[in-house]
């Protein structure tokens, strides 16, 4: 659905503009605010209103089979690591509020520096292993399925 | 032309366009190879791009080996079916044997992944689907890729791979345009992983006018990893294996936890079940080898999703519209209930909003689904792509040439959708296919295989007029007409892919002629194709907005014209209710048991097509009940 923004609200930050997928978010060069520049091409991803520090942007359901008078917003919050939406109906009768986790680890803690591990042996460059393998496939000291492990071959034709 | 040239030089390996599949090849390169020159091209910015931006709420390929749950090549079987026997075996079993590795250090990097308290295994959706609160996913993968890489362009819109000038048929780097300050961008490299995606908005979408937006997969989506490929001469393969999704009508919310742990099911406009009194008549077309109700009704073999899809399109047309889903039933127990709407709002938010508008609350209505236009990509459930290079020790000959998932350009890498023959991968598929690009990248340098590449400022200046064309054109004759959008010398990209998509959809088999094409159209379509390429070199951009959907236009442009020459060249209806050829309208394995590759001279644009042997696991069959059937007389 596509997004639109609330004139008094924005004040030209850019943040919605920087993360965009579509490129569609702008900044009005007279007005110096934000506005969606191509709603065709807006996949009502929401990456622009999650990423809005003033809550100025919205979304209104697509004109053409979505009719007026509904509301889904949406707080993402990294350092407590949840995001809340809450959905309001045209007709007034049901209004929720959902809440999940985005993350179990302090934002960006948690990933590894490839640079700083240990290097791979010629052993390992020679295998079919990845980083981390064997042991994160199944948690434990077994190996890599090949087709042998598992009694395979692999036929040409019509095989059923 | 006032933009300038930046030139970032020496790479190793530069990977283009940063989904999970980009992003697990620049995550994993920098194992194999700390001290290489790792440097990634997004047309966006990396920490919301690709198919997944938005989130998920499941992962859909997990085997779960350390729970006990799959082997890889129980998700080949299934791949195999659902693709009606046409998929890269090596390349499935591959991404299959190393996606657990990819989901556990997702759960490590902070992904939260459901549980199931009972089992302590993670709470499954479906037999190869767990359930995440994803609404983070790209931007914590992301953060991974980010660490790993030595510079990440964001917004840069890649438009053509470079070319080796010592050695035909090698890869050097790409370039492209920086789609907010316009500078020329010119990445040469050793190695080029396309991450690149599949393609939405190339035929005729449901939705018109302001919802053009609300395709099935992202807008995004432009088709660039085979718009990149096809115009450097790699070859492609199912080009014509398009996917039709069985969605909720307009906003094309997801049906799979639905369907799988909401246990909700679908009926006709009149309540009845429909299915089964299709499949008669459809396994006459297929052959019981690929539709055997009473199998799938006992064993795991489920059937395989194009023949639903052919279910729900004939019942539509038989009058008996609209099909539902019936969701009553479920959404009275309010935990489902929370789900079903959680499940929106992590990955297709658009369905959540247009149910608001729209009052459906699905406890006391039963939503309406619909099946939508087509789509070409190779990561979700079909596997349109390169055709790669498996690993060697299960590859045979004609699906190895040395580096795993190497297209046929040397030094030319895919992941996710990219690579062809790999349907399934989905989500974490594509990021193990990357770090499996990534590793074979970093030993095709090692090898010296990237030794003496040479790029003449000749092959950079072309492509820097080539790509700022579209601007030069516009200033050139907008001033010609008094004002207004039409002008007698040039199309805008808006206009072309309206074009593009009228085509496809009348010509190629779209939602519009539901999903039949036959040789006369497909002829007549290719015809109008060569056309509209000329008219394409007069594509006209007033802004660098413009100039990012013009490149986007050329990117879907390619690969339409690749899907009208595979689907011309199969000569049989391999997948009814993705399309149908109407000249032969059954399955073909007598001689259509082949994978369909091809091949356009980027000289001549002349299109070659060739049958690619297929070859299938086979083992002990470890389905008991599908082995007692089998035993049986039943395929």
């Amino acid at each position: 659905m596509p997004t639109f923004v609330y004139m008094t609200r924005c004040d030209g930050c850019g943040e919605c503009v920087d993360i965009c997928p579509s490129d569609i978010m702008h900044i009005d060069k007279t007005l110096r605010r934000a506005y969606n520049i191509e709603p065709s091409m807006c996949w009502e991803c929401y990456s622009c209103v999650k990423a809005c520090p003033h809550q100025a942007i919205d979304v209104r359901g697509y004109a053409d089979f979505a009719p007026l008078g509904h509301s889904v917003r949406v707080i993402r919050d990294e350092e407590k690591g949840t995001i809340a939406w809450r959905i309001k109906f045209r007709n007034g009768k049901k209004d929720m509020e959902l809440l999940a986790p985005i993350t179990t680890k302090p934002w960006g803690s948690a990933t590894p520096d490839l640079a700083k591990v240990p290097a791979p042996s010629k052993e390992m460059r020679d295998s079919q292993l990845l980083f981390n393998e064997p042991k994160y496939i199944r948690m434990d000291d077994g190996g890599l399925h090949t087709l042998k492990s598992n009694g395979l071959e692999i036929k040409e034709g019509v095989q059923y | 032309m006032s933009y300038s040239t930046i030139i970032e030089d020496n790479i190793d390996i530069l990977v283009v366009g940063a989904g999970l599949g980009g992003t697990g090849a620049a995550f994993e390169a920098r194992y194999w190879g700390q001290d290489k020159k790792i440097v990634v091209a997004e047309k966006a910015n990396i920490m919301r791009s690709g198919a997944v931006a938005q989130g998920l709420y499941a992962i859909n390929c997990y085997m779960g080996t350390r729970f006990g749950e799959n082997n890889p090549e129980d998700h080949v079987r299934y791949a195999r079916i659902d693709l009606m026997g046409m998929v890269r075996e090596d390349l499935l079993f591959d991404m299959a044997r190393h996606v657990d590795s990819a989901v556990h250090n997702f759960e490590e990097w902070g992904l939260p992944i459901m549980r199931d308290e009972k089992k302590g295994s993670f709470l499954r959706e479906g037999r190869w689907q767990i359930m995440i609160h994803g609404e983070s996913y790209k931007p914590i993968v992301a953060e991974a890729a980010k660490k790993s890489a030595d510079k990440v362009f964001n917004r840069i819109c890649v438009t053509h791979l470079l070319m080796d000038e010592s050695k035909e048929n090698r890869v050097a780097g790409a370039v492209g345009f920086n789609v907010r300050t316009g500078n020329y961008h010119v990445f040469k490299s050793k190695t080029v992983i396309c991450g690149a995606g599949g393609a939405s908005n190339i035929f005729k979408p449901r939705s018109v006018g302001e919802g053009a937006g609300r395709v099935w997969y992202a807008p995004w989506s432009s088709g660039s990893a085979y718009g990149l490929m096809i115009e450097a001469g790699a070859k492609m393969t199912q080009m014509e294996n398009r996917i039709v999704l069985a969605r909720f009508k307009d906003g094309y919310g997801p049906v799979g936890a639905y369907f799988l742990h909401l246990k909700t099911y679908t009926q006709n406009g009149y309540g009845e079940e429909y299915e089964s009194k299709w499949f008669p008549a459809l396994q006459q077309m297929v052959g019981s080898e690929y539709l055997d109700p009473e199998v799938s009704h006992r064993t795991h073999r489920p059937i395989p999703t194009c023949l639903r899809n052919h279910a729900i399109i004939n019942e539509v047309n038989a009058g008996r519209g609209p099909i539902h889903m019936v969701t009553m039933e479920a959404f009275q127990d309010p935990h489902l209930e929370e789900i079903g709407w959680h499940n929106f709002l992590g990955m297709t938010v658009g369905q959540a909003v247009l149910w608001a508008a729209t009052d459906v609350d699905p406890k006391y209505e039963n939503p309406e689904l619909t099946t939508s236009e087509p789509y070409v990509m190779g990561s979700h459930a079909t596997g349109c792509g390169a055709w790669c290079s498996g690993p060697e020790d299960i590859s045979p000959k004609e699906y190895f040439w040395g580096y795993n998932r190497m297209t046929t350009i040397e030094g030319l890498f895919g992941a996710g959708d990219a690579v062809g023959g790999t349907p399934h991968a989905f989500s974490s598929g594509s990021f193990t296919e990357g770090r499996l690009a990534a590793k074979a990248a970093c030993k095709y340098i090692d090898d010296g295989k990237a030794q003496g590449i040479r790029v003449s400022d000749e092959q950079i200046n072309r492509r820097k007029e080539q790509i700022f064309k579209p601007l030069e054109t516009y200033r050139v004759y907008s001033n010609e007409v008094v004002a207004g959008s039409v002008n007698p010398n040039f199309i805008n990209p808006r206009q072309g892919l309206d074009r593009l998509q009228k085509m496809m959809d009348e010509y190629c088999g779209g939602f519009g002629v539901n999903y039949m094409t036959n040789d006369k159209l497909l002829n007549i379509g290719l015809k109008k194709m060569a056309i509209l390429g000329e008219d394409l070199e007069k594509v006209a951009a007033s802004d660098i907005h413009e100039l990012l959907r013009a490149w986007e236009l050329k990117h879907r442009f390619l690969t339409s014209e690749s899907v009208f020459q595979h689907t011309l060249f199969r000569k049989e209806t391999r997948w009814p209710g993705y399309y149908y050829r109407g000249d032969v309208m059954k399955l073909d394995d007598k001689n259509w048991h082949v994978l369909t590759v091809s091949r356009r001279d980027p000289k001549t644009g002349e299109y070659t097509m060739e049958k690619a042997p297929l070859y299938h696991l086979v083992g002990e069959v470890e389905d008991k009940a599908l082995a007692e059937m089998k035993a049986k007389g039943h395929h």
